[in-house]
């Protein structure tokens, strides 16, 4: 079986809809930081895939950029985390309501 | 113009004198009315030697450019001729010895600086409308003499009744203001132009200028004076007036501001056409008549001497209309000094008295208070027209140029009012200073102090002398081209030259003269009520104008207001404004459902979102 275009795209479509159902659906706010990271790296298969079936270098470049910028996001976001749960004692999101009025 | 920049001093110390006592000196009581009183008695002293250094014939501007507006350029100027300069000497010399007498009169007063204040800030625009070369500037300083008035009525504001009667008076002259203002700009729009002088000139050289409008504009601007002047039917703020101390009733109420309307007819007479004059004189003499109907049954000295002052304010507006500036200036003048007099006179009785102004209450005052009392004497002679005080001549000038105009019925009525005059001024003159003491206070009555009965008799001496110091002369040379120069003894046997309207005023003198004898020689109470029954009621409740003005304009204004209230509170608060609010809080509500504070609920929302947005912009 020849391997095309269609299927990367449609892994990567999978993990995409797995991080986001993981987004939506779970209660740890690390679960749903994982799911996030999910959905970067399915957005980077993507990328990656059409930057090899087009023979073009810029996907792969930018593909760089967002590994890059995740692992400083990564760095960020769980400090943040870290941070939320000696405030409050927990890291559900069900107790990170404060924004209701 | 020798010592161009004397008039601008002149015109600015009062104003300048007011600023430092609000700001700096209004602890202290003396400092503050020695700047007052300082700052005029300055303008006067430049005023000699400014009319010394250029004579009194003399005509001359001096003007900055103030703002200019398309074609509209406004100057801020001073015009200097015999009227604006008789006039400087009026507001000046009888306004200084005013102030001089306050000084006295408001001593126990622990507002004292404020009341100084307010006197000088009326002083800076008087002098302001005296010496306006154009009608803008004169209607500011018009108004600022409303607002000057205004807080002087009002200068005992714990008292409801002075209250009222400060709102009473700046609305009232407001109303008339309102059609000055209309009038001013509908001269401004025929003619393109404020400046009196450029006015002048340009209804000379061609007198139809003004067309079909003459008459309104000329009425529109008479408005103005109708408030100022207390002319009918604006003429009912006046006596409430005297709700102020008595300085203020002798300086703004009788002397100067509102011989302004008077002033501003004598400056702009040129706008005025035949029909608008003869409004003018009906609308005076009538004026001058209720008037002086009013004053025959009032109790209050100071009232008496109000209603006094209306009937003599439309005596002048009678002769502006009879097209007599000359006549209607020196009566304007000679009033000042005699009717300021009276009312300074008037004040010191009541010091006297302890605040009593009840004339049943006083009584043989003539002994306690000699001074005040010979005063008093002179300036009642000088109103009734007796020669040689100056009241005769302007008077007889007064009856003389109705008679030569051949306006028979309103000389016929100046001769009426002449002798209701001297009745009602004799009647209060035996009631006060004649006859028993009436009450313990008129037992008890002293003199006044020197600061007080000096002024007194510095008027005195002029409303003695006025007739024939030369005042006609320098009127004269304002209004009549061909005018020559009357010695003292030329002015002196002056009304001889037309002796018939003479010896009807004298007649008028004796007539009203021997019924106030005869009726208050001795009299305790009032013996005229009995005799006149219902006209007597009629005239002590003034005709009751005040009340079919509450019952008609003030009701139909409550009408309106009541109206209007209704439309704000219910159509545009309740409805308009109801809607839109509550149309924001209801639908605030509705979206605050959608704000749940769940973080996934958000996420959900977002990604519902682009989804959307995804297959609207690539899923057709």
């Amino acid at each position: 079986m020849h391997i095309g275009i269609q299927h990367y795209l449609a892994v990567s479509m999978i993990l995409f809809c797995l991080g986001l159902l993981g987004v939506i659906m779970r209660r740890n706010l690390l679960v749903i930081y994982m799911s996030l990271e999910l959905m970067l790296n399915a957005a980077n298969l993507a990328l990656v895939a059409f930057s090899r079936f087009n023979n073009k270098l810029d996907g792969q470049v930018l593909v760089f950029f967002i590994i890059t910028v995740a692992a400083a996001e990564v760095a960020v976001g769980l400090a943040l985390i870290v941070a939320l749960y000696r405030k409050r004692q927990s890291a559900h999101v069900e107790d990170l309501t404060s924004m209701k009025l | 113009m020798k010592y161009e920049n004397l008039p601008w001093l002149i015109l600015f110390l009062p104003l300048i004198s007011a600023a430092v006592i609000t700001l700096f000196t209004l602890r202290s009581k003396t400092v503050s009315s020695l700047i007052s009183i300082g700052a005029v008695v300055a303008g006067f002293v430049m005023t000699v030697i400014f009319v010394n250094a250029n004579g009194m014939q003399f005509s001359g501007e001096t003007s900055l450019q103030w703002l200019e507006i398309g074609d509209l350029k406004a100057d801020f100027g001073l015009k200097l001729d015999a009227l604006s300069m008789m006039m400087l000497f009026v507001v000046t010399g009888v306004g200084g010895l005013i102030h001089i007498y306050s000084y006295g009169y408001m001593h126990e007063d622990r507002s004292m600086a404020r009341f100084f204040a307010c006197l000088s800030l009326f002083t800076f625009s008087m002098l302001g409308i005296v010496l306006a070369n154009n009608f803008l500037m004169m209607f500011i300083s018009w108004e600022l003499v409303g607002v000057s008035s205004y807080l002087l009525i009002g200068f005992w504001f714990e008292k409801p009744s002075a209250g009222d009667a400060a709102k009473k008076a700046f609305i009232v002259n407001r109303l008339g203001d309102f059609g000055f203002l209309f009038g001013i700009l509908m001269v401004w729009g025929l003619l393109g132009s404020l400046n009196f002088s450029a006015l002048q000139n340009s209804i000379t050289a061609n007198p139809a200028a003004l067309g079909a409008m003459a008459t309104t504009a000329g009425l529109l601007i008479f408005c103005g004076a109708m408030g100022k002047s207390a002319q009918f039917p604006l003429h009912v703020w006046l006596p409430d007036a005297m709700e102020g101390p008595t300085p203020v009733s002798a300086l703004i109420h009788a002397a100067t501001m509102v011989a302004a309307g008077v002033y501003m007819l004598c400056r702009s007479l040129f706008l005025f056409n035949a029909d608008s004059l003869h409004v003018i004189s009906y609308i005076g003499g009538f004026t001058a008549l209720i008037a002086a109907l009013m004053a025959v049954q009032q109790n209050d000295i100071k009232r008496i001497i109000a209603y006094s002052t209306l009937s003599q304010l439309g005596y002048m507006v009678m002769t502006v209309g009879l097209n007599g500036p000359t006549p209607a200036m020196f009566h304007l003048t000679t009033h000042a000094f005699f009717k300021a007099l009276l009312f300074l006179a008037a004040g010191s009785v009541i010091i006297g008295m302890h605040h009593e102004q009840d004339i049943w209450q006083m009584g043989n005052l003539r002994k306690k208070m000699p001074i005040t009392f010979l005063t008093f004497t002179i300036g009642t002679l000088a109103l009734c027209g007796v020669p040689p005080f100056s009241g005769f001549y302007s008077k007889d000038a007064i009856l003389a140029q109705a008679w030569e105009q051949k306006s028979y019925l309103l000389f016929g009525v100046a001769v009426f009012i002449a002798a209701l005059t001297t009745f009602y001024t004799f009647r209060l003159f035996f009631v006060v200073f004649f006859g028993k003491e009436k009450s313990d206070h008129a037992k008890h009555a002293h003199e006044s102090s020197l600061v007080m009965t000096l002024p007194l008799v510095i008027l005195a001496v002029f409303s003695f002398a006025g007739g024939f110091i030369g005042i006609t002369n320098n009127y004269g040379s304002q209004f009549v081209h061909e005018h020559e120069t009357f010695s003292a003894w030329q002015q002196f046997a002056e009304p001889f030259h037309n002796p018939f309207p003479m010896v009807c005023g004298l007649v008028a003198f004796a007539i009203g003269f021997f019924a106030a004898l005869s009726l208050y020689k001795n009299a305790t109470s009032d013996p005229l009520p009995k005799k006149l029954g219902g006209l007597a009621t009629l005239m002590k409740n003034k005709f009751y104008f005040d009340e079919i003005y509450e019952a008609t304009f003030i009701r139909a204004h409550d009408f309106l207001a009541a109206v209007a209230d209704w439309i704000d509170r219910w159509i545009l608060e309740g409805a308009i404004i109801g809607a839109i609010r509550g149309g924001t809080d209801l639908s605030g509500r509705a979206l605050r459902l959608a704000q749940t504070g769940n973080l996934q609920t958000y996420a959900f929302l977002f990604v519902l979102g682009v989804a959307l947005l995804l297959y609207f912009v690539l899923g057709k």
